[in-house]
């Protein structure tokens, strides 16, 4: 966007809204919004407590826990789908049915299977994760081009080198889903947290809402964002150096 | 003089590959090849001929063993095959090359899937990425390279596995004109180094004629042998000579009054 000539950068509608939440913050209107600046001084305050240390950690661990099964199991139950048509009349439906699926709803019952710690979490992350990498990998893997295949059974390629081709080839396809499952991760962890309420940042969330620390409740977000943001974005860079075939291919 | 034969079962002493009562039905119901007798000698250039719905591809398909005839059997040195075998190495018409992988790599996947270790492999299809005149490029990817380059690379990729036969899919159909012009003269000069079986499938005639030994033609739906033509033409001189020679001009004039009742 320009403005008078000046480039505006994109962040920029961002500082509009943070200026008006100052100025509302200033006034004491809404004891929820505290002005920006108190928010902003409440991070240091908020991630110095040993309470957010620990709760980072259990995040982190949940999260990446939850995640990294995601891929293992997501990628598999893709490959299984492309490649085996019976498998995958079987469960496109249901794999469809939990994508779209309001997956917190589920959560108490995770709570109940799982109990009231960090493997409830875990799990969360992975069912808000793993569908969408399933979907991208199977779309991925049905769009492997069959003259590839001939070509690699042509040259007499062993059953192991057909699958390292088909997985090459669904690459592009996978990481884009890995991405958005980074993301609905994300949404998986702090869900989980926030129903369990007893351990993590939904422990921290619980605390500062009942005693009205508003400026940390919203220091907290903040921070998860950034971490979500952060993650997403990571995996964009992973992404765009391996886009380069992802155009290109015939 | 150029002559034309009828269709007899050939019983020349050495074929590399023959082909005996191929049938193939797609879904029980279409009839893509019925039929098909023919031998292919060694080192000769055999051209598939025919307008699309002949099923030429259909047939080289089943010679490489990439498809499975309906009846029928592939003899490969008098000896039955059911799939693909080291001896044939098939050209892609749309390249078929792995996107992740640089020339050298793509170029030597063959030589890797029968087991070559990475130093022997790569000098291998080193010296054939200089025979298809790609030296120098290594080290690109294929999105980096033009259409008629990326063929070469594919060109590459079937002769360093020295198969004795190698299987040619409308190879020049997704290059440029010019390209293709070059592409054949260059597979001219190619066939006098490289003593190889090469069978082609076009529906150029010009390209047919241009480079073939021996011309089969296919007549559409079913696709049955119509004819096998014998173009006697000299390629020893200047490759662009071939295409002002009249004995050239004259049989790609007689195989599309052939031709042309089975296109609308």
């Amino acid at each position: 966007m320009e403005l008078y000539g000046y480039k505006v950068p994109k962040m920029a509608a961002l500082l509009v809204w943070v200026v008006i939440w100052e100025i509302i913050g200033q006034f004491e209107l809404v004891m929820l919004f505290p002005p920006f600046s108190d928010v902003l001084l409440a991070i240091p305050d908020v991630i110095t407590t040993p309470s957010f240390l620990e709760a980072a950690r259990i995040t982190v661990l949940s999260y990446l826990g939850g995640l990294a099964l995601a891929l293992v199991v997501g990628v598999s139950l893709g490959l299984l789908m492309g490649l085996v048509k019976p498998a995958d009349r079987l469960l496109n439906m249901w794999v469809n049915v939990f994508l779209s699926a309001p997956l917190s709803a589920l959560v108490p019952v995770i709570m109940i299977l799982f109990g009231m710690g960090m493997p409830t979490v875990i799990v969360t992350v992975f069912m808000f994760a793993v569908w969408i990498i399933a979907l991208d990998t199977r779309a991925g893997v049905l769009h492997v081009s069959p003259s590839l295949m001939e070509m690699s059974s042509s040259f007499g390629a062993s059953r192991w080198h057909r699958m390292k081709i088909i997985l090459l080839s669904a690459l592009p396809e996978i990481l884009a889903g890995f991405r958005l499952g980074v993301i609905r991760g994300v949404k998986g962890v702090v869900i989980g947290q926030l129903l369990v309420s007893i351990i993590g940042v939904g422990a921290l969330f619980a605390l500062y809402s009942q005693n009205f620390l508003m400026a940390h409740f919203w220091a907290l977000i903040l921070i998860l964002f950034a971490f979500a943001l952060g993650l997403a974005e990571m995996i964009g860079r992973l992404e765009q150096r391996v886009e380069y075939y992802a155009g290109a291919r015939s | 003089m150029h002559m034309t034969q009828p269709i007899v079962a050939e019983t020349e002493a050495d074929q590399i590959i023959e082909v005996a009562g191929i049938h193939k039905v797609y879904n029980e119901t279409v009839t893509a090849l019925k039929d098909i007798n023919l031998g292919f000698g060694r080192g000769e250039l055999t051209s598939l001929l025919g307008p699309s719905g002949c099923g030429k591809t259909t047939l080289l398909k089943i010679i490489s063993g990439l498809l499975k005839p309906t009846s029928g059997e592939i003899r490969v040195n008098g000896e039955t095959v059911t799939g693909p075998g080291p001896e044939r190495a098939f050209v892609f018409q749309d390249f078929a090359l792995m996107p992740w992988a640089t020339v050298l790599k793509n170029a030597a996947f063959g030589l890797e899937l029968k087991g070559v270790g990475q130093k022997a492999r790569e000098d291998k299809a080193r010296h054939y990425i200089n025979e298809v005149g790609l030296a120098g490029f290594e080290d690109k990817y294929p999105h980096e390279l033009s259409g008629g380059m990326r063929q070469r690379v594919g060109l590459a990729r079937a002769l360093a596995v020295e198969a004795e036969v190698l299987l040619m899919d409308e190879p020049f159909s997704a290059v440029d004109e010019q390209t293709r012009r070059k592409f054949q003269e260059d597979l001219i000069r190619l066939r006098e180094t490289e003593n190889k079986t090469f069978i082609l499938v076009t529906h150029s005639i010009e390209e047919a004629v241009y480079l073939s030994d021996r011309i089969v033609l296919l007549s559409p739906r079913p696709g049955r042998l119509k004819q096998v033509v014998t173009p006697e033409i000299d390629r020893s001189g200047n490759p662009e000579a071939i295409r002002r020679n009249p004995e050239y001009l004259d049989l790609i004039d007689d195989i599309w009054a052939g031709l042309r009742d089975y296109v609308e």
